[in-house]
């Protein structure tokens, strides 16, 4: 009953000051909101970083040539085989059993015809897995099979974006794509789903535009186009000899993954991203002590610089990393903001006791002790601050309807600069944390009695002869 | 309850800067139940001093000050609370009412610090309101009251407890002749209804509606008497065995 009243005349007393309430109001406000919009965009942004990895598969690791800094290949036009190879391949699936199967991938950059349209695209070289372990779902036709693999057959699978600019009125199944520099027909068998691309994870994997690719058969690509790749893009032409673009292998069980992929690492001599300070350290020393150490002793041949190996999983466990220091990060900067709408309502409450130090006798006088004087301050503070907290976790729902107002209007009036913008931004979407809503709420309170305590306690302490003399 | 207040031997020393301040010398008198009296004196006589004590809102250093039954001179700051709450009524000069509530919600004010603010305390509320004169302003504010009507709202606010004693301090030292007699004339119907009432001034026409006056100087009782106009001009009334005030320091 006493703190009911307390609490509803604490209200009118709030409501003698309403723009000074209000101000006050907005400290919190502002404190809450933050926290909230920050738990929810730094959860947006992980969760999107999540479902790109996760899009790659837990369960697989992705094995990829990377081609040698060009000072490494020299001028000379004789290009310098890299990457993985064939055999390498062969020997992880008969070595590491804890393989399910493995895909060898071969990409190359190839010019598309079909009826004097011609369409820049990646041909890729693959097998019937592929379109599973991608996500690539067939819209109608068919997809490769092993016949296609062993027999080489020149057919292929075109990919949306491909089907709809060469053949935009037409069904592209059943009739044949040309490709200019090695004068070779492909008929189109299968026509794919779109497919959302992929954009680059860390340095290791760059953006992967599923849309302008036409997947044929890897025996196929090796008989008729070869290792040895000549590109000519208007002057500047590029030589390249690959086996393998890629190998993707998908471990039987997610708790695997660790271990093959240090397998892997072992068996092709990458050095593991986490462990390179050492593998560095030990290679020097092996360089550095060549001399003492020749004799007898086996050296290790040094770590390939030309194959990477990628790991989701891990990829995962850094991303989970990465949220905890947004999360850490925007927790502090939500706190700030906290901390000065603290302060606002300290100082406010601690002018509010001060231009009521009279009243404050008045309610000695009549009977009030120490406590009822804390508790009718705490109860003003805390209300501030709760109706902070309560409007502040309405301003923090209003987040992703904010941000995605604010993207639409910049998208409208600001589109030059918006299509320079990454892919990123467009696809950003805030995720609001559910638990941030009672911790905001939960905080505004703790807020409201942290800073709420040393006016109230001024205000206890004060002698009510003096408070009652007080003009 | 015979005796409302019982004060022995009470000294109030203040220390100034290493100065000690003697306020009050040792000062000795019992209120009976039902009495008015009137607290005079120059300033420096210890007035305020004494004022303070018989409210309870300060403590003696040295004596006794029997409330009823109970000594507060020893009591700790939280019941000195409770008593002011519940055995005390005060009028002040400058009426101290809470200026954003209501009339309603300031005569409740003490009945919410004993925890008593029920139903029933609720009825009794608007039944004072309604016994000042004031029925129809129990939703006002402080400011749309004139003086004499907040001092009225005052005067509801310290009957509410049914104090056993009314501690009245210049009580109508900001008012006007003709409100200062209408507010003197409800303390005496008040006193004539059974109220005990205290009441502090240095003015002779207000004090001369007491029964009984009492003169400080120098933190001293000098004179305790009972005032004779008052007596005589009353004496049809039954309620005139008054005690005679105890010996004079």
């Amino acid at each position: 009953m006493f703190l009911l009243r307390t609490f509803q005349l604490g209200m009118k007393s709030l409501l003698l000051h309403p723009m000074r309430s209000l101000l006050t109001v907005l400290g919190i406000f502002i404190g809450v909101a933050s926290v909230i919009w920050l738990l929810a965009i730094g959860e947006g942004i992980s969760q999107e970083a999540q479902r790109q990895i996760e899009g790659l598969g837990a369960d697989n690791i992705i094995i990829r040539s990377i081609k040698p800094p060009n000072e490494v290949l020299g001028s000379s036009d004789a290009p310098i085989p890299y990457g993985l190879k064939r055999e390498e391949f062969d020997m992880l699936v008969h070595t590491i059993p804890t393989i399910d199967f493995a895909l060898p991938i071969r990409e190359v950059r190839r010019t598309f015809t079909f009826d004097g349209r011609n369409e820049d695209g990646r041909l890729v070289g693959c097998t019937p897995e592929y379109f599973d372990v991608t996500r690539l779902v067939l819209d109608r036709g068919r997809v490769l099979s092993e016949a296609d693999v062993d027999g080489r057959h020149n057919y292929c699978v075109l990919s949306s974006g491909i089907a709809q600019r060469l053949y935009p009125y037409q069904d592209p199944i059943g009739r044949r794509v040309f490709l200019s520099e090695n004068k070779d027909y492909y008929e189109v068998i299968g026509v794919l789903q779109y497919r959302t691309p992929t954009a680059a994870i860390g340095g290791s994997l760059e953006a992967q535009d599923f849309n302008t690719d036409i997947y044929i058969p890897i025996s196929t690509l090796r008989q008729r186009i070869g290792d040895f790749v000549y590109t000519r893009r208007g002057s500047s032409r590029t030589a390249e000899i690959v086996e393998l673009n890629q190998i993707t292998l998908r471990v039987k069980s997610v708790q695997q993954v660790r271990a093959t992929a240090d397998l892997v690492r072992k068996s092709l001599r990458v050095p593991d991203d986490t462990a390179t300070k050492n593998s560095k350290l030990t290679l020097a020393s092996a360089k550095g002590g060549k001399s003492a150490k020749t004799d007898g002793a086996y050296i290790e041949s040094p770590p390939r610089l030309d194959v990477a190996v990628i790991v989701p999983e891990e990829l995962l466990e850094q991303a989970r990393l990465m949220k905890l220091m947004l999360l850490v990060v925007f927790g502090l900067v939500a706190a700030i903001s906290l901390l000065v709408g603290g302060i606002g309502i300290m100082n406010i409450m601690l002018a509010t006791v001060t231009e009521r130090t009279r009243e404050i006798g008045i309610r000695r006088a009549l009977g009030a002790t120490r406590m009822h004087i804390i508790m009718q301050f705490l109860v003003e503070t805390i209300s501030l601050s709760v109706v902070g907290g309560l409007t502040g976790i309405l301003g923090g729902l209003l987040c992703p309807i904010v941000i995605t107002g604010v993207r639409n209007l910049m998208y409208t009036y600001a589109a030059n600069l918006m299509s320079s913008a990454p892919e990123f931004v467009e696809r950003f979407q805030p995720q609001i944390v559910f638990f941030s809503l009672p911790l905001a709420f939960f905080i505004s309170v703790i807020v409201g009695v942290v800073f709420g305590l040393y006016p109230a306690y001024r205000a206890a302490q004060m002698d009510p002869i003096e408070a009652l003399r007080h003009e | 309850m015979n005796v409302a207040a019982r004060l022995v031997d009470i000294k109030k020393d203040y220390v100034l800067k290493s100065e000690t301040v003697r306020a009050l010398r040792g000062v000795t008198f019992e209120v009976p139940a039902g009495d008015y009296v009137a607290i005079m004196g120059p300033s420096g006589s210890g007035k305020s001093t004494l004022l303070n004590l018989l409210g309870c809102l300060d403590k003696p250093t040295h004596g006794q000050f029997f409330l009823g039954a109970d000594d507060v001179a020893r009591m700790t700051d939280d019941q000195l609370s409770y008593i002011r709450a519940s055995r005390i009524g005060f009028v002040f000069q400058s009426y101290n009412l809470i200026q954003q509530y209501t009339v309603l919600e300031n005569i409740e004010v003490p009945l919410l610090y004993q925890g008593r603010l029920t139903i029933k305390g609720r009825r009794r509320c608007r039944e004072l309101a309604e016994m000042v004169g004031l029925g129809d302003r129990l939703g006002h504010r402080p400011t749309q009251l004139s003086g004499g009507q907040q001092q009225r709202v005052a005067i509801a606010r310290s009957l509410v407890n049914d104090p056993y004693f009314i501690l009245a301090d210049e009580a109508t030292g900001n008012l006007d002749s003709v409100t200062s007699e209408e507010i003197l004339g409800m303390f005496e119907r008040l006193n004539d209804e059974g109220r005990t009432i205290i009441m502090v001034t240095h003015e002779d026409d207000v004090a001369a509606h007491a029964k009984r006056i009492i003169r400080l100087r120098d933190g001293l009782l000098q004179t305790d008497r009972l005032n004779e106009r008052r007596i005589r001009g009353r004496q049809t009334k039954a309620d005139l065995e008054l005690p005679v005030a105890a010996e004079v320091a």
